[in-house]
Parts: C-alpha cells; sequence; structure tokens
C-alpha cells in the first residue's frame, strides 16, 4: 500500500518492478480481486478512451450548448502538414485531447481521468506514446495504471476536484498521472516517472477553474490540450535526465495549500477570471437566460 | 485527504459528459427514482433547486434525469435522445424550478404519477464526483447512497420489527453494511434503510413482506 511518492518509489524499488505493476499488485489486495479482472477492468476503461481520443479527428462533433467543437477535426488535418512548429506528433495529442473534450461536451461517452473535465488529456498522452514508442496493449494497461497511481497519490494528499482546488487540481492531475505514464510507456525508471509527474504538476500550479457559463467547454477543452502538450513535454523532460529539485510529495502539498488559498470565484462557480470577463458573461447570458 | 485511493476511483466511471455531478450524478439520481414506485410510470415531474436549475440545461442534468427514469444507467448512449425516447414511450414529462430550502445545491425532487394512479415522490442531491444522496421518499426523511443494494421498509414504530427483518436477512446470508430507521414521531410508523453487501434474494423478499405490520417494502438496486 502507498499513499505518498516515496513510498511507490521504496515499493518500486525493493521489488524492482514498475509503478504500473506497483499499482495492479496493489489494487489486487486491496479489492481482492484477480490480475486478469483488473486488467479487463481497465481495458473497458482504455476502449472508451480510445473510442472518445479518436471520434473527433474525422468529423466534427459539436457541444450540447452549440458553443465549441470542431477543434480536434481542425488539428488533426493540420497535423498532417509538413512544417508546424510542434510537430506531428505533438499536434496529434492536442488533436486527440481536443476529440475526448468534445466527446464529453457533446453527451457522448468518456472516462473520467481524473474527472470528467479533465477527461481529455490522459486518452491523448498515452494514445500519442504508444504510437510513437509501439508496445502491447499489456503495457498500455499497466501505464494506466501508473497514471492512477499517481492521481491516487494527489487525491490523498490534495484535492482533484476543481470546485476545491482549481483547475491545477483537474487538469493537474491529470497532466501529471500523463507524464509519468508516458515516461513508463517509454521504458523510463519510476523515479523518473515521479519526476516528470512533478514538473507537468509544478507548471500547471495556481490554475484556476473560470468555466464560462459553468460549462465544462471554455477554457476547458483548451486547458485539456495544454495539459497533454505540458505532460508530453514534461516526460521528455525526465527522459533526458532533468529531475525536479521539488520532490512529488511536496508539489502535491504545494498544490492543495495553493488550492485552499485560491478564492471560491476561482473554484469552479463561474464568477471570475474568464467567466467574468465581458464576452464570458455576454455568452452564459445566451446560454442560461 | 487521508484516505488511500483505488485505481478506480481514479480512472473512471466511464460516463456520458459532460458533469460527473449534473450529468453521472443526475442519471443516478433518476434511475433511483424508476425503481420506488409499482408498475410503469406514467408522468414525472422534475423540481429542479439551486445549481440543478440555473446551470442544469447546458449540462444536460434534464436529459440525464430523464434517462434515469427511464432506467438508463449513467454511460448509457441512449442518454442524449431520452426526451425522444420518453415520448415514444408515451411518458409525460416536465421540469419545474423550485426552491426546496436548505439543501445541497444539485438537489431534484420527483414527482412520479404510475399508471396505476398513485403517486410517489423522491428527493436526492449529486453530492459531488458522480455520488449522490437520496434524502426523501414518498414525504419521508430517509437516507442512503445507492451505492449498495438497498431495502427500505415501512413499518409501525414497536418493538421486534426490526428483529425479525434482519433474521429473514441473516438466514439468506445477507450481510448488512449500514442501518438507519427513521421514525416520523414515537409510535407512530417509521422507515428503516438497510444498505447490503449483496442483493436481497426475491424469497427473502417476500417473506419479509408477509411479515405482520410490515406496510410497504422497497429494494433498490444499486447504481454505479
Amino acid at each position: 500500500m502507498f499513499n505518498t511518492a516515496e513510498e511507490l518509489l521504496r515499493l518500486c524499488q525493493s521489488q524492482k518492478i514498475s509503478i504500473g505493476r506497483v499499482a495492479l499488485e496493489t489494487e489486487i489486495k486491496s479489492s481482492g480481486s484477480s490480475e486478469s479482472e483488473l486488467m479487463d477492468k481497465m481495458r473497458g476503461i482504455l476502449t472508451v478512451m480510445r473510442e472518445s481520443s479518436s471520434a473527433g479527428l474525422t468529423g466534427e462533433i459539436k457541444s450540447l450548448s452549440g458553443l465549441t467543437g470542431g477543434n480536434a477535426y481542425l488539428m488533426n488535418i493540420y497535423s498532417e502538414e509538413g512544417i508546424t512548429y510542434c510537430g506531428k506528433a505533438v499536434n496529434k495529442a492536442i488533436a486527440r485531447a481536443f476529440s475526448s473534450s468534445e466527446v464529453n461536451s457533446a453527451m457522448g461517452r468518456i472516462a473520467a481521468a481524473p474527472t470528467a473535465g479533465s477527461c481529455g488529456i490522459l486518452p491523448a498522452v498515452i494514445m500519442t506514446a504508444s504510437e510513437i514508442f509501439p508496445t502491447s496493449d499489456e503495457n498500455i494497461l499497466l501505464s494506466l495504471f501508473t497514471a492512477s497511481a499517481i492521481g491516487a497519490i494527489i487525491a490523498h494528499s490534495a484535492t482533484l476536484s476543481g470546485a476545491e482546488g482549481g483547475c491545477q487540481a483537474e487538469c493537474g492531475a491529470a497532466t501529471a498521472m500523463s507524464a509519468a505514464a508516458a515516461v513508463e510507456l517509454a521504458g523510463g525508471t519510476p523515479e523518473m516517472s515521479l519526476h516528470a509527474g512533478a514538473i507537468a504538476l509544478k507548471c500547471i500550479l495556481g490554475l484556476v477553474c473560470d468555466p464560462v457559463a459553468g460549462l465544462v467547454e471554455i477554457p476547458c477543452s483548451k486547458r485539456n490540450a495544454m495539459g497533454a502538450v505540458n505532460a508530453l513535454s514534461a516526460a521528455d523532460m525526465a527522459l533526458a535526465g532533468v529531475i525536479s529539485l521539488i520532490p512529488f510529495d511536496e508539489v502535491v502539498t504545494a498544490m492543495a495549500k495553493i488550492g485552499k488559498t485560491l478564492p471560491c470565484e476561482l473554484k469552479e462557480t463561474a464568477q471570475g477570471g474568464l467567466a467574468a470577463t465581458p464576452t464570458g458573461r455576454k455568452i452564459a447570458k445566451k446560454i442560461l437566460g | 485527504m487521508g484516505k488511500h485511493f483505488g485505481a478506480f476511483d481514479i480512472l473512471g466511471p466511464v460516463m456520458i459528459g459532460p458533469s460527473s455531478s449534473h450529468t453521472a450524478g443526475a442519471a443516478k439520481l433518476g434511475k433511483i427514482a424508476s425503481q420506488i414506485g409499482i408498475g410503469p410510470i406514467q408522468k414525472v415531474t422534475f423540481q429542479l433547486h439551486g445549481s440543478f436549475a440555473t446551470t442544469g440545461r447546458g449540462h444536460g442534468t434534464d436529459k440525464a434525469l430523464l434517462a434515469g427514469v427511464l432506467g438508463f444507467t449513467p454511460d448509457d448512449e441512449r442518454l442524449k435522445q431520452s426526451f425522444e425516447i420518453a415520448q415514444e414511450r408515451g411518458i409525460q414529462f416536465t421540469f419545474e424550478e423550485t426552491d426546496l430550502g436548505d439543501v445541497h445545491p444539485n438537489t431534484v425532487r420527483f414527482i412520479l404519477e404510475m399508471e396505476n394512479g398513485t403517486l410517489n415522490t423522491l428527493t436526492g442531491s449529486s453530492i459531488g464526483g458522480s455520488n449522490i444522496l437520496i434524502t426523501e421518499l414518498d414525504g419521508e426523511e430517509v437516507e442512503f447512497t445507492g451505492v449498495y443494494p438497498t431495502l427500505i421498509t415501512r413499518h409501525p414504530d414497536r418493538p421486534g420489527i426490526i428483529t425479525s427483518v434482519t433474521a429473514i436477512l441473516a438466514r439468506m446470508k445477507v450481510n448488512v453494511a449500514f442501518m438507519k430507521v427513521f421514525r416520523i414521531s414515537r409510535g407512530e410508523m417509521s422507515n428503516m434503510v438497510l444498505e447490503t453487501d449483496s442483493l436481497v434474494p426475491p424469497e427473502a423478499l417476500r417473506e419479509i413482506e408477509k411479515l405482520d405490520y410490515i406496510e410497504r417494502v422497497i429494494l433498490i438496486h444499486p447504481v454505479i
């Protein structure tokens, strides 16, 4: 059992196994289910992630409110163009993150990861990482267990709720989870995964939750896209040997404290930030009457 | 904070978007409401309170609530078409904005008119994530989460009745996880809510129904 990154790393090192393996073994013990049952359960989630992250690439998806949509489609076309700043893989990850977000706001089926509002980040990173570093489905499932371990540590010591901690809690957790999983899929060590998680979370600290009209659309879908890019770049940094001098557990504690300090207007109440801009208010009036 | 989280507390649920509280939680509430009456539903009125009333439509709360009443789970893609499906099935529905008083901001009260002429009500809240809490059944206080199979019995407030119900459960090897008794006032009627680890088998339900003084038994299947 682990509740902190320090405990998790100790288990990985003493048993010489990956974070994903530790998370799976822990789940076997705590749930009483078998390994194959848990892998099947995770496969159900992976299947939904595959669908949600690809649905918007080939056709435009419009949200229930009609406010947003079609960005996954645009980015997918753009990703195929020869010369871009971010390159094909990263642009494709952006397209995929948009896709799940768009499916979510169009009342389609998604897997919360860790929340519905941040559901685009992990699928985009996992699909992109496993395309760049081709691997078995079993390893992809284990990387989802890795992501879950990082999320569990954040949930234990901070929060995953935008209403409690702002966007840094939702998209922040998702980006840290994704960075750690991406490192594992690339063959990095558990230590590197935790550095990647720490770096990714550090870069989103303080981000507020200020959804226009209270809907999971503006700016959520863009933050999902940026969360995926942030995760991939943090993973690359860690794989290159860059470390986070502030350990993962301390970054998580900082996130929790920042979340408590944020005023209520900036925690999912749609009263501050982008929601309170003239345009944000105008949209809210139009949607909510 | 403090609790250990499992892998599937973090990843999942698989659900229809966009909001775990306003869509998935709403569908769960509807699914609980679909189980309280006898026979088919003819009409349902949704009294929406707080955030369910103000931001509900943009989150598909109305569609999800109705989908739940139609028996759909929170991951069912038919959530989006619930209005059309209800119309096809001849079920009438209306939504009202209401002030239900000092309750959770995401609260709904269902008024269900059954084809057999009976009227049932249920109040519940979506309390975070997609977790829900039911607080009222047919005008009387109850409390349960829908995570476990839930048995609700209505009977007079007098000694021995609780034991006779739990004795049947014990014989059928049904373990009670949580139990609460709500009496309206001393010596009057009361509701007992039993959340169990396994589903109460039909034969146990029939035995409980036959017990003296038991006025009504409702079995609610868990919604996950």
